[in-house]
């Protein structure tokens, strides 16, 4: 496995943990009631759940094993998915300090980072596409020569 | 990677964008409250995001790289198209609940929901009944594949 997938994966499981703890929180709330804070975590928990671990898991192991780019490159352009990488999880990441704070009372400027954070995921979703599109191919196709197609 | 295992990732990828898109905008307007007709989309955005996109790359592709029957089959293509036919139209069903639930009448809301959980339960049923029998033990894949067919972790197509 290439170390750009490696980081795609690991830190899915980082973000996996993250969503365990959430949930426990939640669970615990919901059994004694502690605050509404808590309660307003569950958008929270079902994105750390489906975009932190299983898109990013998705991601990271398709961009290592779907069929080669190119003989030279064979993920694609390694810019586009530390692009990729950190639009991700920086909107994610920006999404749980955001729904966080603003559940516990915190100033509504704060809004604007889930802004931020909603085009960030964006972005990213729109660079997985275009990094993976042009690798769903079949045996027929050859890896093309990256000469011959797009630069690097 | 086969035409069907194509279409399956691409119909998926194309759900990945909307998707977010959708969601991005349901985002958006968490924050700032501008477009409270947004907020609507949030079952669509998740059923598109969970079935459309999670559910059918997934199958995609299980479809292209778990081990063939033998001769080198992947089970009854037919099947499986029909499967991805069902599980578009319950995605777009989801979509389009949320899109009309404010306009149409009660008794076309009511059917849209229930013909759309139909065709995820046809979709899953289909596609069950066809990867299942190429879930095989190792010895039996060698046996009854072609040579090469199941290199499934280089990268290559098999």
């Amino acid at each position: 496995m290439y170390p750009q997938a490696r980081f795609f994966i690991r830190t899915a499981l980082l973000w996996l943990l993250a969503a365990a703890i959430v949930s426990g929180l939640l669970l615990v709330n919901q059994a004694f009631g502690l605050s509404p804070a808590i309660a307003a975590l569950q958008p929270t928990f079902y994105h750390l759940l489906m975009v932190g671990w299983a898109a990013q898991l998705i991601f990271g192991v398709a961009l290592w094993m779907f069929p080669a780019y190119t003989k030279e490159q064979p993920h694609g352009d390694e810019r586009l998915g530390w692009l990729l990488y950190v639009s991700l999880n920086l909107g994610l990441l920006l999404r749980v300090i955001a729904e966080g704070w603003l559940g516990a009372g915190g100033p509504i400027e704060l809004g604007w980072l889930l802004v931020v954070s909603a085009v960030l995921q964006v972005v990213a979703a729109a660079v997985f596409v275009y990094l993976i599109w042009p690798r769903i191919k079949g045996r027929a196709g050859p890896p093309r020569r990256a000469d011959t197609t797009r630069k690097a | 990677m086969p035409p069907l295992g194509r279409l399956m990732v691409r119909t998926a990828l194309f759900w990945l964008l909307f998707g977010f898109t959708l969601g991005g905008l349901v985002l958006a307007n968490k924050g700032l409250g501008w477009w409270p007709f947004l907020w609507r989309f949030r079952a669509s955005h998740a059923h598109i995001l969970l079935v459309g996109w999670t559910v059918q790359f997934s199958i995609g592709v299980a479809f292209w790289i778990l081990p063939r029957l033998t001769g080198g089959s992947r089970g009854r293509e037919g099947l499986v198209r029909l499967g991805y036919v069902a599980l578009n139209g319950g995605v777009a069903l989801a979509f389009l609940y949320d899109l009309m639930v404010a306009s149409a009448e009660p008794a076309v809301m009511r059917f849209l929901p229930l013909a759309g959980g139909l065709l995820y339960v046809a979709a899953l049923a289909l596609f069950i009944s066809q990867l299942w029998p190429r879930v095989l033990p190792l010895p039996e894949v060698a046996l009854s594949s072609s040579p090469g067919s199941n290199s499934s972790d280089s990268g290559s197509s098999p």
